[in-house]
């Protein structure tokens, strides 16, 4: 009886399976011009041309010479072009005290982003591993001021700093600007370098402890070649925010040590003779060309590094 | 004594994980450590291992004292479930890592990898990254890792949990083979399956929140178990237990409703039987069919509701008089739900709880 039953399922199925052969099969074709991708890419574009007309408005003004700004085409290629006004510009450019462009600053802003770079990542990432993974007395407390400190305005500290920084005989030099970067990049760096090596697995840690490896050894030969992304992550956070940085750069060094930042400000904002929008372009593109190619360089590093960094192993 | 530990207490902040715990391992022993998720028995790994500060307590090791000691100078090797490999060397490198940090001279590190990877099969294996490897040659390769270190003490945290059912099997009987090899190598071994630590342990010790409910031969805890959880934690499908009272009047008997179960042949410990609230424990596989069950000094009929063929045997779920009873045939007996069949078992067999204390009778 169970036995026709089931035949008789059996046989309704075949059926079922030859009409439906017509049927839908496969995946689902999509059609190219859909409402929905008209939106999406219509979208897309605007956005695109509101954030690269300004850039190109600024290449294509930096490639002309001052007569043909003066047409007032601001859209239009330049008919000539000339890389006289970046010359000028990385050169011979005035800024308040001294005409020899935005060289000088290039390089302070390359001795004041180095230091300060390597020390806060070496000091952040040491500290976030000594708080996912030692658990020293008082660590949350620790943990807590620095989170906390991530909250407080910049500002607020500005004044005290300096008071510091005059205190312990840094004040307007490189290494007191270098000493107030590494500190501020403190909070922020700490958390991510924590949250990241918290999420390594906790056995990995203790097979090294019983392996016999010490607190260096462990961060050495076991954490720091599983961290790179962190480490680009970081890197990318820092190189930018420092590079870009303009208040501590004006508030703690003196004229002759400027970062770029800060000497572009002054060349734009500079007010004898005529405004040369050529020049301040060249300027303004040279200035932000570091970030810039961090961001592209290491988009790849960043790729790269956690295809290599393949924890679970 | 190769490990001994002494009142080991270990809280995190007001949880007191493990509580004035006391053990004993023999030298060379195998120690299963069995028992539910969450019942401390990785803490309590961690803490022979030196990877966590003991609260209160004394751990040794080969007689020696090591409670303040470091992990690596404590003479143990240990084995993880994740198998925490270090990823970004080979298996040569993660071999190598605790002896070149111990300043072992590099003919001395040869020597020791070449002889784990003849004893675990993984020469071919030495140059490759773990991410190369599949679950059970990673997890061989763990063990090789605590072999080069060349310890007394083995420590294995649920090795072969994540490995499936097939690959399971057979590291099992690869540890148990590497135990025999060693002689004088201590392992204790942390699982929650008890397959596992049925097979492999020379004793068990069942853990429940925090404490030893019983640490005997795996023999003893299958057939004696000294209290209802024990009981119902080993084996499987679990055992029976019934709910009733023990009578007196005359023999002693066991009675659930209208089904009495004659017990004087019964080996009770300490001072005999008493009347009074009981729980009567009987294996599944201590229960016979047909013919067989005639011999049986308890006999009694019962509808089989659900059956589970299981290839090599059969599992049947029936009611003795209300009470849910399971029994396992043999798989080539058959058997038909709604058929009215007669079983039997011997009472001596059973094990009989109170039913308050739920300590065995
Ligand atoms: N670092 C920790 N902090 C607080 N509680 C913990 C910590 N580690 C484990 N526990 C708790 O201790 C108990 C035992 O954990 P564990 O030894 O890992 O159990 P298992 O027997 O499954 O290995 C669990 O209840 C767990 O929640
Ligand atoms: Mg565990």
């Amino acid at each position: 009886m169970a036995d026709v039953a089931a035949l008789n399922t059996a046989g309704v199925a075949a059926d079922a399976v030859s009409k439906d052969l017509a049927g839908p099969r496969g995946a689902r074709p999509r059609r190219a011009i859909s409402r929905r991708n008209v939106f999406l890419y219509g979208t897309l574009f605007v956005i695109s041309v509101y954030y690269l007309l300004p850039l190109y408005v600024m290449i294509v003004t930096s490639l002309k010479g001052m007569p043909e700004i003066r047409l007032g085409n601001v859209f239009s290629p330049p008919m000539e072009i000339t890389f006289e006004p970046w010359v000028k510009a990385w050169a011979e450019a005035c800024t308040g005290l001294n005409c020899d462009g935005l060289s000088r600053g290039f390089w302070n802003s390359v001795q004041i982003t180095v230091p300060s770079v390597i020390l806060s990542i070496a000091i952040a990432s040491l500290n976030g591993y000594a708080l996912a993974n030692w658990r020293f007395k008082g660590a949350d407390v620790f943990f807590t001021i620095l989170i906390f400190g991530a909250f407080i305005p910049y500002q607020v500290m500005l004044y005290p700093m300096v008071i510091i920084l005059r205190e312990i005989g840094l004040y307007g030099s490189l290494s007191g600007l270098v000493l107030v970067h590494t500190i501020f990049g403190m909070p922020i760096l700490t958390l991510l370098f924590r949250n990241y090596f918290t999420s390594l697995p906790e056995e990995l840690f203790k097979a090294a402890r019983v392996d016999g490896a010490g607190f260096w050894g462990i961060y050495f030969k076991i954490m720091l070649p599983m961290s790179l992304p962190i480490f680009v992550v970081a890197l990318i956070i820092q190189i930018t925010g420092i590079w870009n940085d303009f208040l501590f750069g004006v508030v703690y060094t003196r004229p002759e040590s400027y970062p770029m930042t800060v000497q572009l400000n002054n060349i734009v904002n500079s007010v004898q003779g005529v405004k040369e929008y050529n020049v301040n372009m060249a300027a303004t593109l040279l200035t932000g060309l570091v970030p810039l190619i961090v961001y592209f360089a290491s988009g790849k590093l960043f790729v790269r590094g956690i295809a290599a960094g393949a924890v679970k192993g | 004594m190769s490990v001994s530990i002494k009142e080991l207490t270990l809280s995190f902040g007001d949880v007191e994980v493990l509580k004035r715990l006391d053990l004993e391992i023999e030298r060379g022993e195998f120690l299963v450590l069995l028992g539910s998720s969450g019942c401390g028995k990785s803490t309590l790994l961690n803490c022979i291992a030196g990877l966590l500060d003991i609260t209160d307590g004394q751990i040794f090791i080969n007689g020696r004292n090591v409670t303040w000691e470091q992990p690596k100078d404590r003479g143990i090797g240990m084995v993880f479930q994740s198998y925490a490999l270090y990823p970004q060397m080979t298996v040569e490198g993660n071999l190598s890592f605790g002896l070149k940090n111990a300043r072992v001279p590099k003919d001395e590190i040869a020597r020791r990898i070449a002889r784990a990877a003849e004893i675990l099969h993984m020469g071919p294996l030495l140059k490759r990254k773990p991410a190369q490897l599949s679950g059970g040659q990673r997890q061989r390769v763990a063990i090789g890792r605590a072999l080069v270190r060349d310890v007394d003490v083995f420590l294995f945290d649920e090795p072969l949990s994540n490995l499936d059912a097939k690959l399971r099997a057979e590291l099992r009987v690869e540890i148990k083979r590497l135990h025999q090899q060693l002689e004088n190598t201590t392992m204790i071994y942390v699982t929650h399956d008890q397959i596992e630590a049925m097979t492999l342990a020379d004793r068990i010790a069942i853990m429940r929140a925090g404490s030893i409910q019983q640490l005997a031969e795996p023999h003893t805890i299958y057939n004696r178990p000294v209290n209802k959880y024990v009981a119902g934690f080993i084996g499987s499908p679990s055992i029976n237990l019934i709910d009733g009272t023990i009578e007196m009047n005359g023999v002693p008997s066991f009675v659930a409703g209208r089904t009495r179960i004659g017990i004087e042949r019964y080996a009770f410990s300490g001072n005999g039987p008493k009347p009074g609230g009981a729980t009567f424990g009987i294996r599944p596989e201590h229960i016979f069919l047909g013919r067989a069950a005639a011999e049986e000094p308890f006999t009694a009929e019962v509808d089989v509701e659900v059956i589970e063929p299981m290839g090599a045997d059969t599992l049947v779920w029936s009611k003795l008089d209300g009470h849910e009873l399971r029994f396992r045939v043999d798989g080539q007996v058959p058997i038909r739900t709604g058929e009215r069949v007669p079983i039997g078992f011997d009472p001596a067999r059973a094990s009989i709880f109170d039913a308050e204390t739920e300590m065995r009778l």
